[in-house]
C-alpha cells in the first residue's frame, strides 16, 4: 500500500498554502450559489471524505488496519443524540462527549488488542467484531432506545446544533475536515507521526529502535475513534435520525476506508481526493436509479477491484510515482547532459 | 425453562452448526492455501442459494439435486475471481486482498439486489415441510438433511486433500509456496482450484440452506459473520477444527437464544469472536496450514 514519502520542505509546504487558501475561500462562498442538491452534494463529498480522514490516521499513517470504525461512529451518534433528546444537552457538548466516550472505549478495544498482540486480518476482525458487539448492545438495550433508534427533535437553533439553512451544516463539516486535515498534515511532520509510520512500515525495527509501540498504537487509535466520533454526531444531527443499523452497521466502515483507499492510503490528501471521486458517483447513481437501492455500493465494489488491482497506492499514491519517475528521467537526462559537457571539453 | 425445549434448541443448534461448518470449511481452505480473508464468501454462497432457488422455481427441480450444478458454477466462478483477480495481487500487503473480496462482496450482493430485488424468497417443497419426530424433539427435515450433507461434504474433502495429487497439491502450496513451485507445482493454477472448491462450499451451504431460510440478496451476510467466527474458532486451516466449532457456534447461538430475548445471542456469538481472537488466535485446535489432523 501508499508507503509515501511525507518529507518536504518549507517551501513546499508554503506553496501548499498558496493554493490551498483560494480553494477554501471558493469552498466557502460557492455553497451560497448552488441548489439545494449540490450543497447536500457538497456536504456529502466533505462528509465522506472527514470520515475517511479519521480512519486514515490510525489505519493509514499507523498501520493498523481497522474495519470496525463503525463502533466509534455510533458511540459518538448516540452519545450526543441521547444526552439531547433524554437530557436536553445541546449536542455541541454532546458532541465532545461523544468524543470522549468514543476515545476510551477505544482505548479499552486498543488495550485488548495490542495486548494480545493481533495484527494483520486477526486485529481487522476483531475491530469488526467489536463493532458488531455494540450493535448487538445498542440493539437489545432500552435505555439506548434498541432497535426503534431516535428521532432527533427539530428545533432549527444553532445553539442545538441545528440551522435553517443547509449551508451551515457545509460550514461545519468543511471545518471539521479543514482542521483534521491541517492536523494531520502537522502530525505527519513531528516526532509522532513518524512514530506511527515507523510502526506501520515495520513494527519489530520501531521497537528496536526504541518507539514505544503499544503507547503509540493506542494514541493513533484512541485519535481516530475520537475524531470518528464527530462525525457520528453530524450524522445524527443532519440526518436527525439514527438506529443501531445505521450507525453500527459495517457500511459506516466500509464508507470509512473506501475513499482513503482509492484516493491513497497514508496520505494526506488521499481521503479528500477519494470522496471527490466517489461521493458524486455514489449519489449521482442513487438519484438516476433510485429504485435500485444497491446501485451506489454496486459502484462502490467495481471501483474497489479496478484500483486495487490497476492502482494499488491509490490515486495519490500512483501521482507521487509518476512524479518521481518523471523527476528521475530529469535527473537522468541532466546527469547525461553534464557528462557530455565533460567529455566534450577534453575533446576540443 | 422446560428440559424439552432445551433438547430441542440442543437439536436445532447442531443441525443448524452444521450449515456454519460447511461455509467456513470453504472459507478456512482458502485462508489455508491463500491465507486470504474472504469477505465475498458469504456473496458468493447468497449466488448458491439463488442457483436453487431458480432451478426449483423455474424447472421445479428438487433443490437436493441441483447441489452439483451449484457446485460447478460456484467452482467456475471462485476459479475465475482467484485466477484474474486475486492472482494478480498475490504479492500485494495483505489488507489488499481483504479489501479486494470486499469489493467483489459489494458488486455481487448489490449486483443481486438490483437483478432480483431485494424480496426475501422462500420455497416449498412437497415432502419436506414436515418434521421427524423424535421423543420431544421435533427435527426439521431440511435441517437434518443439511447436516448430513455437511458431513459428507467434510469426509469427501478431507479424503481429497489427504489422498489425491491434487489435495497433496494444495497442501503443498499452502505449506510453502516457493517449495511447491520448484518441485512443479502449478502454484497459480492450484490457488485457483482451491479458491474454487471454497466457493463451491459456499455455494453447497446455499443450495443446502434454501429449503428453510429466506433467500435474498443479504442472506449471504449473516452467515458471513458466522462463519468467520467458526472458522476461527476452529483454527484458520483447520476442517475438522472447523466442523467442531461450527456445532459449538450452532448450540451457543440456539441455547443463548432460548435464554435470552430479543438478539441478546449476536452478543454471545461475537462475544465468543472476540475472545477466540484475543486469547486463542491459532483457534480452539490449534491452526493449521491445512493440517487437516485434529
Amino acid at each position: 500500500m501508499a508507503r509515501t514519502k511525507k518529507g518536504g520542505s518549507v517551501a513546499k509546504s508554503k506553496a501548499m498554502l498558496g493554493w490551498a487558501l483560494p480553494v477554501i475561500i471558493i469552498l466557502l462562498v460557492l455553497p451560497w450559489f448552488v441548489n439545494s442538491y449540490l450543497l447536500n452534494l457538497l456536504i456529502m463529498v466533505a462528509y465522506g471524505a472527514y470520515l475517511s480522514q479519521c480512519w486514515n490516521v490510525m489505519s493509514g499513517y499507523a498501520g493498523q488496519f481497522s474495519f470496525g470504525h463503525a463502533a466509534f461512529f455510533g458511540l459518538g451518534a448516540y452519545t450526543s443524540s441521547l444526552l439531547f433528546v433524554d437530557a436536553g444537552f445541546s449536542p455541541w457538548l454532546g458532541m465532545i462527549a461523544g468524543a470522549l466516550v468514543a476515545g476510551l472505549i477505544g482505548l479499552i478495544i486498543g488495550y485488548l488488542s495490542f495486548r494480545y498482540k493481533l495484527k494483520g486480518h486477526y486485529f481487522a476482525l476483531a475491530t469488526l467484531a467489536f463493532a458488531e458487539i455494540l450493535r448487538a448492545i445498542f440493539t437489545n438495550t432500552p435505555f439506548f432506545k434498541g432497535a426503534m433508534g431516535i428521532l432527533i427533535p427539530i428545533s432549527s437553533k444553532s445553539t442545538m446544533f441545528q440551522f435553517s439553512k443547509k449551508v451551515y451544516y457545509f460550514y461545519v463539516i468543511f471545518a471539521l475536515l479543514v482542521l483534521l486535515t491541517v492536523l494531520l498534515r502537522y502530525i505527519s511532520r513531528t516526532r509522532l507521526g513518524l512514530y506511527f509510520v515507523a510502526i506501520r512500515e515495520n513494527e519489530d525495527a520501531a521497537a528496536a529502535l526504541g518507539v514505544n509501540v503499544f503507547r503509540y498504537k493506542l494514541a493513533a487509535l484512541a485519535i481516530s475513534a475520537s475524531l470518528t466520533a464527530l462525525a457520528g454526531t453530524f450524522y445524527a444531527q443532519y440526518f436527525s435520525y439514527i438506529d443501531p443499523n445505521l450507525v453500527f452497521g459495517s457500511e459506516v466502515s466500509i464508507n470509512a476506508i473506501i475513499p482513503a483507499i482509492i484516493g491513497g492510503v497514508g496520505t494526506v490528501w488521499g481521503p479528500i481526493l477519494g470522496s471527490l471521486v466517489l461521493t458524486p458517483i455514489s449519489e449521482l447513481t442513487g438519484t438516476l436509479l433510485a429504485n435500485y437501492s444497491g446501485m451506489n455500493l454496486m459502484v462502490y465494489g467495481f471501483i474497489l477491484i479496478i484500483v486495487i488491482i490497476f492502482l494499488p497506492e491509490g490515486v495519490m499514491g500512483w501521482i507521487q510515482n509518476r512524479r518521481t519517475q518523471y523527476k528521475v528521467k530529469q535527473d537522468k537526462s541532466a546527469l547525461a547532459r553534464k557528462e557530455g559537457k565533460i567529455h566534450e571539453t577534453p575533446l576540443s | 425453562m422446560s428440559g424439552a425445549a432445551i433438547l430441542q434448541a440442543t437439536a436445532d443448534g447442531i443441525l443448524m452448526g452444521g450449515v456454519y461448518a460447511v461455509t467456513a470449511i470453504g472459507l478456512t481452505l482458502i485462508f489455508g492455501v491463500m491465507e486470504i480473508v474472504n469477505f465475498a464468501h458469504g456473496a458468493l454462497m447468497m449466488l448458491g442459494m439463488y442457483v436453487t432457488y431458480w432451478l426449483f422455481t423455474l424447472f421445479g427441480i428438487n433443490p437436493y439435486l441441483t447441489i452439483p450444478v451449484s457446485i460447478a458454477v460456484m467452482f467456475i466462478i471462485g476459479w475465475l475471481m482467484q485466477r484474474y483477480l486475486l492472482n494478480k495481487i498475490i504479492n500485494a500487503p495483505q489488507h489488499n486482498q481483504l479489501l479486494l473480496t470486499l469489493g467483489v462482496m459489494l458488486f455481487l450482493e448489490n449486483l443481486a439486489l438490483f437483478v432480483w430485488s431485494p424480496d426475501f424468497r422462500s420455497i416449498n417443497v412437497p415432502g419436506l415441510d414436515t418434521s421427524i419426530q423424535l421423543g420431544v424433539v421435533s427435527i426439521n427435515k431440511p435441517k437434518l438433511l443439511a447436516f448430513a450433507f455437511a458431513l459428507i461434504l467434510t469426509a469427501v474433502l478431507f479424503i481429497i486433500l489427504q489422498k489425491t495429487v491434487l489435495g497433496k497439491s494444495i497442501r503443498a502450496t499452502s505449506q510453502e509456496r516457493d517449495g511447491a513451485s520448484l518441485v512443479g507445482i502449478k502454484v497459480k493454477n492450484i490457488n485457483a482450484i482451491a479458491f474454487g472448491i471454497g466457493t463451491a462450499c459456499a455455494g453447497v451451504a446455499g443450495s443446502l440452506i434454501v429449503p428453510f431460510f429466506f433467500t435474498s440478496p443479504g442472506a449471504g451476510a449473516v452467515f458471513l459473520l458466522r462463519s468467520f467466527v467458526v472458522a476461527i474458532l476452529g483454527g484458520l486451516g483447520n476442517f475438522w477444527g472447523a466442523l467442531v466449532a461450527g456445532l459449538i457456534v450452532g448450540l451457543a447461538e440456539s441455547l443463548s437464544g432460548l435464554f435470552l430475548s430479543g438478539s441478546w445471542n449476536d452478543l454471545v456469538i461475537y462475544g465468543i469472536f472476540v475472545l477466540v481472537l484475543l486469547l486463542r488466535p491459532t483457534g480452539l485446535f490449534g491452526g493449521g496450514r491445512l493440517s487437516g489432523s485434529h
